[in-house]
């Protein structure tokens, strides 16, 4: 059975002077459409490194990586970033909005890559600030809203142009208890209710159980597969 | 365009600094919109058809004097209607930095220059007094000076012949005041009799500076200079008839190459200018990297990132160009009236404009260029990682 992401005998090594350093190790995954995939392992084990493979921010050195159909370990940058912006959503641990930009207008910054007009970016924008209960924020600016909250409008940014998949990097880490299981509520309904396709690599464990699948990742290989609740 | 609000956001991320730095690109370009239009000046005498005064003077060099007797000559041309004829005498006031503007002015001064409001009295007596001399209002409020009284100046070409003293007194006569505003400047002046000085001065006579002529009909001014022209042809005297504007602007050309000294001064602003905007850039791109890092993760291309940085540093380089030159044209009249006539620098021509926005670009572009390719070449994965 093929699915969506299609990972097959993945390495990513790095060379760092005259020493190479190889981070991943032979890894073939399936992940197959409607997932939630927890991706935990200790710390330097690989996860970030892998994430950005499958969201395409960065290539194999080996292996192939297909998603939905499409070999994107071979695309070349232009391409790639096409590719990312019709694709995939990001999410990560410190939330990476725009300071100088409203809300509102940081939902819409992934819109500005597309054809919808100024009045149908707002709006879309809106109704994504909505669904993360976020609708009467969106007027203000990152440093005026607390960590949940510009998680939830990163949240917003990340499924405006309704990507395949949603990559998130820890993306309760820097958040309180309460702050982080709205955040993966959230995540949940998106999951359940809106069918998309969600990777998150965490180090808590509580995060994890909200996913329907669970892998460990151990000096660079994946360790042990087991299916969640 | 949809883009321009994110190029904004970033100048605005800084306000405080962004101001400072599109204030010194204002004062740049300021600077460049007034010394353009002092170039502009000092480069175009004007053109000789249609003027009814001209001023003739040796072909080579303006301090070099004609020959008395050249004046009847000029005087027979046809179409010639009237010739006078003036000499610089340099001297001070008291002190050094009290310069005046003396001329040793010859027959019918005032017949050819009515814009010194110099009445027929007046004329008259400094016709009669030989140590006359007749002083601009403007200079005489200046030092306090009125009529009757004594003034002594210190020459600084010329000694007395009798006492081989460079000081001068001369006797005040009369006080004129020039009739409209625009020839306010000719305040500034003290009018001797040419006689007076031709004969007491040590170094000969028979000589004068340089003649003006008052032309019958000014259509045909610039056939009257090559005639005017043609009499001294050949000979050690070669003459060169031109508008007073460009005999004036002689003058000033002496102290050096106007043009050079402008651009001299524009290129030494500009290349700090771009010194402390470049500077201004690289520091804006660096703060910026998990921004730029962002964008990039969303989906935009390097070459979108780059065009992004580009367009933040042309866009803080234009507004405060235009800005600057906008100033400058709004004070280039008020410059101009303050002067009384000195200097009448033009308003900033089309090209000037063209000129200084071409220069904004350029500057703009060689600014932003090694911090958008910086933020082009940005890997996601490093930025993001914060390496
Ligand atoms: N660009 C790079 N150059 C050199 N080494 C790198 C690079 N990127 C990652 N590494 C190394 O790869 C290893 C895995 O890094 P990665 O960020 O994937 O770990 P991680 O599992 O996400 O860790 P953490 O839980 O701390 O985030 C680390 O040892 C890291 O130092
Ligand atoms: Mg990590």
């Amino acid at each position: 059975m093929s699915g969506l992401v299609e990972i097959r005998d993945v390495s990513k090594r790095y060379v760092r002077g005259r020493q190479t350093v190889e981070v991943l190790h032979h890894i073939s995954l399936d992940i197959q459409q409607g997932d939630f995939l927890a991706l935990m392992g200790p710390s330097g084990s690989g996860k970030t490194t892998l994430l950005n493979l499958i969201g395409g921010l960065d290539a194999p050195t080996s292996g192939s990586i297909t998603v939905g159909g499409q070999r994107i370990d071979t695309l070349g940058g232009n391409a790639l970033a096409k590719w990312r912006a019709a694709h995939v959503g990001f999410i990560f641990q410190f939330y990476n909005l725009l300071p100088m930009l409203t809300a509102q207008k940081n939902v819409e910054v992934p819109l500005l890559l597309t054809k919808l007009s100024a009045a149908q970016r707002r709006q879309n924008a809106k109704i994504a600030l909505q669904l993360v209960d976020l609708a009467d924020r969106g007027t203000h600016k990152p440093s005026e809203l607390s960590g949940g909250q510009q998680q939830r409008v990163a949240i917003a940014r990340a499924i405006i142009s309704d990507p395949t998949l949603l990559v998130c990097d820890e993306p309760t880490g820097d958040l309180d208890r309460q702050s982080a299981e709205e955040v993966l509520m959230l995540l949940q309904l998106l999951n359940r209710e809106h069918g998309k396709t969600i990777i998150m690599v965490t180090h808590d464990p509580r995060a994890a159980s909200h996913a329907t699948h669970t892998l460990h990742l151990e000096k660079g290989t994946l360790a042990e597969a087991s299916v969640a609740a | 365009m949809k883009y321009l609000h994110l190029v904004w956001a970033a100048l605005m991320r800084r306000k405080s600094r962004t101001v400072l730095t599109i204030l010194s690109v204002l004062a740049a370009f300021l600077l460049y919109g007034l010394l353009d239009a002092v170039r502009v000046a000092f480069n175009s005498g004007g053109t000789i058809a249609g003027v009814d005064r001209v001023v003739v003077s040796s072909k080579y060099s303006i301090i070099q004097s004609l020959p008395e007797s050249l004046v009847a000559r000029v005087a027979a041309t046809p179409g010639v209607r009237k010739v006078t004829w003036a000499n610089w005498f340099g001297g001070y006031y008291q002190q050094p930095r009290n310069q005046l503007i003396n001329f040793a002015i010859g027959a019918d001064y005032f017949d050819v220059y009515p814009d010194y409001g110099v009445t027929p009295a007046m004329a008259d007596a400094l016709a009669r007094t030989r140590t006359g001399v007749l002083v601009g209002k403007t200079l005489a409020d200046r030092f306090g000076w009125k009529v009757g009284d004594k003034l002594p100046v210190m020459g600084s070409i010329f000694p007395d012949k009798a006492t081989g003293e460079t000081t001068w007194i001369f006797d005040i006569v009369g006080i004129y005041e020039a009739p409209d505003a625009a020839s306010r400047a000719l305040e500034q002046q003290v009018l001797l009799n040419w006689k007076y000085f031709d004969e007491a001065n040590a170094y000969g006579s028979g000589q004068v500076g340089w003649l003006v002529v008052q032309v019958s009909d000014p259509q045909r001014s610039a056939a009257v200079a090559a005639a005017i022209d043609a009499l001294s042809a050949n000979s050690d005297h070669e003459t060169k008839t031109q508008t007073e504007q460009e005999f004036n602007l002689s003058f000033a050309r002496q102290m050096g190459d106007i043009g050079l000294i402008v651009t001299a001064i524009i290129g030494a602003v500009f290349f700090t200018l771009m010194l402390l905007t470049g500077n201004t850039m690289a520091q804006a791109v660096r703060e910026r990297i998990p921004e730029l890092a962002t964008l990039k993760t969303l989906g935009f291309t390097d070459r979108s990132v780059l065009a992004l940085v580009f367009l933040e540093s042309l866009l803080l380089i234009l507004i405060g160009g235009v800005l600057g030159m906008a100033l400058a044209a709004a004070l280039l009249p008020v410059v101009s009236a303050a002067s009384g006539g000195m200097l009448l620098l033009p308003p900033i021509s089309a090209a000037s404009w063209a000129i200084g926005i071409a220069l904004m670009i350029a500057i703009g572009a060689i600014v932003g260029v090694l911090p958008a390719l910086r933020a082009m070449r940005l890997r996601i994965v490093d930025a993001l990682a914060g390496r």
